[in-house]
């Protein structure tokens, strides 16, 4: 039987009547018509999927939806701010951190949560932050640059 | 007043490196701002009014058996459900190369591999379509499962896995050049060895996806799907479906990512439109992850014999191969890469005597077919090996070997091969120097090491895959005061970067600015022809259509501008958004303002270009006598690399980790060289994954073991290595912008160069991928054993 859900989606309210089993990725997609999320593996495994759930990185296709009540919820649509995009946006772009772009959306919030808890993270950090994205175009590099680029606060 | 444009340099190509304002700069890509909003829609993230769902019932009991009755009533049934599709209701057989197409929407009369499709569902939602698929009866015989090719080719008689394929042979073929056992007998070094290569998948991020809306009032149908190869999608689904071509229209979205693994149709594609016209709704089939690994097309697995011969002064004499691949349960690439596989022996080195022996054999396994860097990648290990090994036995360094023997500008090879300009040696040169290579090699601590292999591959092909002499890329422009600057092509951008190439060859050879020009790509309807985005082709087609579609609209431009400055078109450039005389600098004018003149009295400026390759024949130098195959392999141009990685391998765990990796790459001109390093860092861990890590398991029965993201092991970024790559000094004068390939020459040499370094660093020789952590312990047992 369906419940109605209260999700706080990029800073706005929504109402979703869901299945309980209905996974957060399936009612951002398709519910909400944010489809920025990507589903790649569906398995929790390769990191496309991933939200920040109230600030923290979670694989969206793991999340059932009902367990997302109440709760804050930030896609890729909600990095840019009034058409500005954020500066990890910024540096992706500039660093040729895009290719085909599908783990992009999952790669860029993992990247936030990152530097919102630790604004000057070390390599390493970087990289443990990161591990859990697969990413098949880049080999990792330019990404690595980007999100440096942007915890030293560099001009991009 | 009807001047031609002025020659530059012999057949309309310049001779000097040009000076370029767009090409040759490291700008942002077009498409980037879109992907990192998630505005940027690919197929899946379609929906249109109506839009249903449609779901593949897969056989996962067997890997070969009879389809002894399919029952589809009870699914047929169940609310929700629109239609049913069996493969008797479309049983024309698909396949890149005609002459070989034997694949079918979905499986006629028997399943051949495990997760073959055999029956499709049409449904309200997809909860609704896979209720429905559990419904669906299937009654199957087993046969017989031949996962072996050697076993295969050997219980041939006694079980075919395609009736009209002997031997369990798709094909076989020799091509031979010169006296290949007379040489090796006046060798003074001669080597042989067997090499296994790995069953790999490309594991691109985004899973097939196909959305087909068929009008059944006026016969259109529209399929987007996420293909590399919009045309030969068009091609086939007009055969599958029996509507002619002009009545289908191919539409790519954003595509997530390929690596050859879509450069062919694919079941979902074929089945979304069998579903559209069955039910008249559009209908939209994503795969789910193992669908991926199922209808796979990876790498071939090939059972590889080389032998290499050198006189007493290291150079090459002769080359004997022999291959087997194991190319699963349909054709698909299989020809083509069988005979690449065959060319890939006769570059980047030279070799005065070649002999190939190479024969594709079926096995119930998903298919292979075309992955990143096709038909080089296996023989590229091997030789590359060898070649190391070989330089241990004379005492010399590999680099001094390889540099000895590598081919440079205007090089024929013995099967007419032509390679119009090669900086190699300059590849070897530069990776050697900035990595230290010589001053390690060799001299490392136990369990540290260095291995260098070189690489190269086509830029582009000389022949379409089915018998045609047309062009293989045409461009269109149009250039107006509303839209400014169009290019039409049905190119396919699957996230190389295409897309941003294209702009900038384009405002160079118009004299504008990349962020001028628009650019339409994918699509069969507004794009102008474009066989695809494989065998690296792109840039170097692209470029060459561009540049004559360029010439008439500038041609058009000088002849207004020359009237409205006073002096003579022939004397008139355009650069920078300018028309200026060449002679008299005074006499300039915007850009803008000759191309509103022109506008307001002849109308909109429209041209196109084309581009058709050098249709260079795979002969046989000596005899003149045409080789079977043997066309397969030319190319207008050849990128060249070179790899050093170093490696440390650890004693307890035997788990080895690359930490740097050297690379120089001689890609021509570099267009966009922040893209060309992406797509050589991306190669390097792309290949890296086969190297070490990647593997398909089958069990006993053929069952896939590991058909997820989970368990399916990709490099992550915590397996990168340092990074040094380094774009050296190019430009082919023969090719538009002095342009060569990138985006599959840089996996070539990854395999080989750490291979080489693991021998460097424990002195074993592995000769069969992936080296796991397992192999390495039980040969460091041994090793310590035989000490």
């Amino acid at each position: 039987m369906k419940r109605i859900i209260t999700l706080v989606v990029n800073g706005e309210q929504r109402e979703v009547a869901v299945e309980p089993d209905l996974t957060l990725l399936e009612v951002l997609r398709e519910d909400l018509g944010l489809t920025g999320t990507k589903k790649a593996c569906n398995q929790g495994e390769c990191g496309a999927c991933t939200v920040l759930l109230d600030g923290k990185p979670v694989s969206s296709c793991l999340v059932l939806a009902v367990r997302a009540h109440g709760k804050a919820v930030v896609t890729v649509e909600g990095l840019a701010e009034n058409g500005r995009l954020h500066p990890l946006q910024e540096a992706f772009v500039t660093y040729g951190a895009v290719q085909c772009g599908f783990c992009t959306p999952g790669v860029l919030l993992v990247a936030k949560a990152l530097l919102d808890t630790n604004p000057h993270p070390t390599a390493q950090e970087i990289e443990q932050a990161i591990a859990g994205n697969i990413c098949r175009c880049t080999g990792y590099v330019k990404i690595i640059e980007a999100i440096t680029a942007v915890a030293q606060n560099q001009n991009i | 007043m009807n001047y031609k444009p002025a020659p530059e340099g012999f057949a309309g190509v310049s001779l000097m490196k040009e000076k370029f304002t767009q090409v040759g700069k490291s700008v942002p890509r077009v498409d980037a701002p879109q992907k990192v909003k998630g505005e940027a829609i690919y197929t899946g993230d379609m929906t249109l009014p109506g839009m249903v769902y449609g779901k593949i019932k897969r056989c996962t009991e067997y890997a070969h058996a009879i389809i002894k009755k399919i029952d589809c009533s009870k699914a047929l049934a169940l609310p929700g459900v629109l239609a049913v599709l069996t493969g008797d209701e479309a049983p024309n057989k698909w396949g890149i190369v005609p002459q070989s197409a034997n694949e079918t929407a979905l499986a006629v009369g028997k399943v051949r591999f495990h997760g073959e499709g055999v029956a499709a569902v049409a449904a309200v939602d997809e909860e609704t379509a896979e209720a429905a698929l559990d419904l669906i009866e299937v009654a199957y015989e087993p046969l017989p499962v031949l996962l072996d090719p050697f076993e295969s080719m050997e219980r041939a008689g006694e079980m075919l896995i395609h009736e009209d394929s002997p031997g369990n042979i798709l094909h076989a073929g020799d091509q031979v050049y010169g006296d290949v056992d007379k040489a090796f007998t006046e060798c003074a070094y001669v080597l042989e060895k067997e090499f296994r290569t790995s069953y790999v998948n490309h594991a691109f991020l985004e899973p097939h996806s196909a959305l087909a809306s068929y009008d059944p009032q006026n016969g259109q149908l529209h399929l987007w799907a996420s293909s590399q190869v919009p045309h030969y999608l068009h091609r086939q689904m007009s055969n599958v479906l029996e509507i002619p071509m002009n009545k289908i229209r191919v539409t790519l979205p954003t595509v997530g990512g390929g690596f050859g693994g879509k450069g062919e149709a694919a079941s979902s594609e074929f089945i979304a439109c069998l579903l559209s016209r069955k039910t008249g709704r559009p209908v939209k089939v994503t795969f789910e992850r193992n669908e991926v690994f199922f209808t796979h097309k990876g790498r071939h697995i090939c059972y590889m014999k080389m032998k290499i011969g050198l006189d007493k002064n290291g150079y090459i004499q002769a080359v004997d191969f022999d291959n087997t691949l194991d190319g699963g349960a349909y054709a698909g690439w299989g020809v083509v890469v069988m005979f690449y596989t065959a060319s890939m022996i006769h570059l980047p080195y030279k070799v005065p005597n070649a002999r190939a022996r190479v024969r594709r054999v079926y096995t119930n396994k998903p298919t292979c077919g075309a992955m990143r860097g096709l038909g080089g990648v296996q023989p590229r290990f091997a030789m590359e090996c060898l070649l190391d090994e070989l330089a241990e036995m004379m005492g010399v360094s590999p680099y001094e070997l390889k540099i000895k023997n590598a081919v440079e500008s205007g090089h024929t090879a013995i099967n007419n091969l032509y390679v119009p300009h090669s900086e190699y040696k300059k590849c070897l040169q530069t990776a050697v120097e900035k990595s230290g290579y010589l001053e390690k090699h060799g001299k490392l601590p136990f369990g540290k090491g260095i291995g260098l292999a070189g690489g190269y591959y086509i830029s582009g092909t000389a022949y379409t895959l089915y018998q045609s002499y047309k062009p293989h890329t045409s461009v269109l422009l149009r250039v107006d005061t509303e839209g400014g600057v169009t290019l039409h092509c049905a190119a396919a951008e699957i996230g190389q970067g295409c897309t941003t190439v294209m702009a900038q060859m384009a405002a160079e050879a118009l004299g504008i600015r990349y962020e001028d020009v628009h650019i339409v790509l994918g699509d069969t309807e507004l794009g102008a022809f474009d066989l695809g985005s494989f065998a690296s082709r792109l840039t170097y087609a692209a470029g060459a259509a561009i540049k004559e579609a360029a010439a008439e609209i500038n041609q058009k431009l000088k002849e207004v501008a020359s009237g409205m400055l006073g002096c003579r078109a022939d004397q008139l450039a355009i650069k920078d958004r300018k028309i200026y005389s060449m002679y008299e600098t005074k006499k300039t004018i915007e850009w803008e303002k000759v191309v509103q003149a022109c506008v307001n009295s002849v109308g909109a400026l429209t041209s196109i270009g084309h581009y058709s390759p050098p249709r260079r024949k795979g002969i046989d130098l000596i005899s003149g006598n045409r080789v079977q195959g043997a066309n397969i392999g030319h190319s207008p141009t050849f990128g060249f690399s070179c790899q050093i990685h170093e490696v440390d391998v650890d004693l307890e765990t035997g788990r080895i980790r690359v930490t740097k990796v050297t690379e120089a790459g001689d890609c021509g001109q570099a267009v966009n060289p922040m893209s060309v390093e992406g797509q050589v860092e991306g190669s390097i861990m792309f290949a890296m994954g086969q190297a070490l890590y990647e593997e398909i398991k089958l069990d006993e029965n053929g069952k896939l073991l590991n058909p997820s993201l989970h368990d399916y092991k990709t490099p992550t970024v915590m397996e990168m290595p340092e990074m040094d790559t380094n774009i050296v000094d190019s430009y082919d004068p023969t090719a538009p912008f002095g342009v060569k390939e990138t985006g599959e020459g840089a996996v070539q040499p990854t395999i080989p160069a750490i291979v080489n370094a693991i021998d460097d660093a424990i002195g074993v020789r592995f000769t069969e991928l992936p080296i796991t952590p397992e192999k390495v312990l039980k040969a460091l047992k041994k090793k310590k054993e035989a000490d």
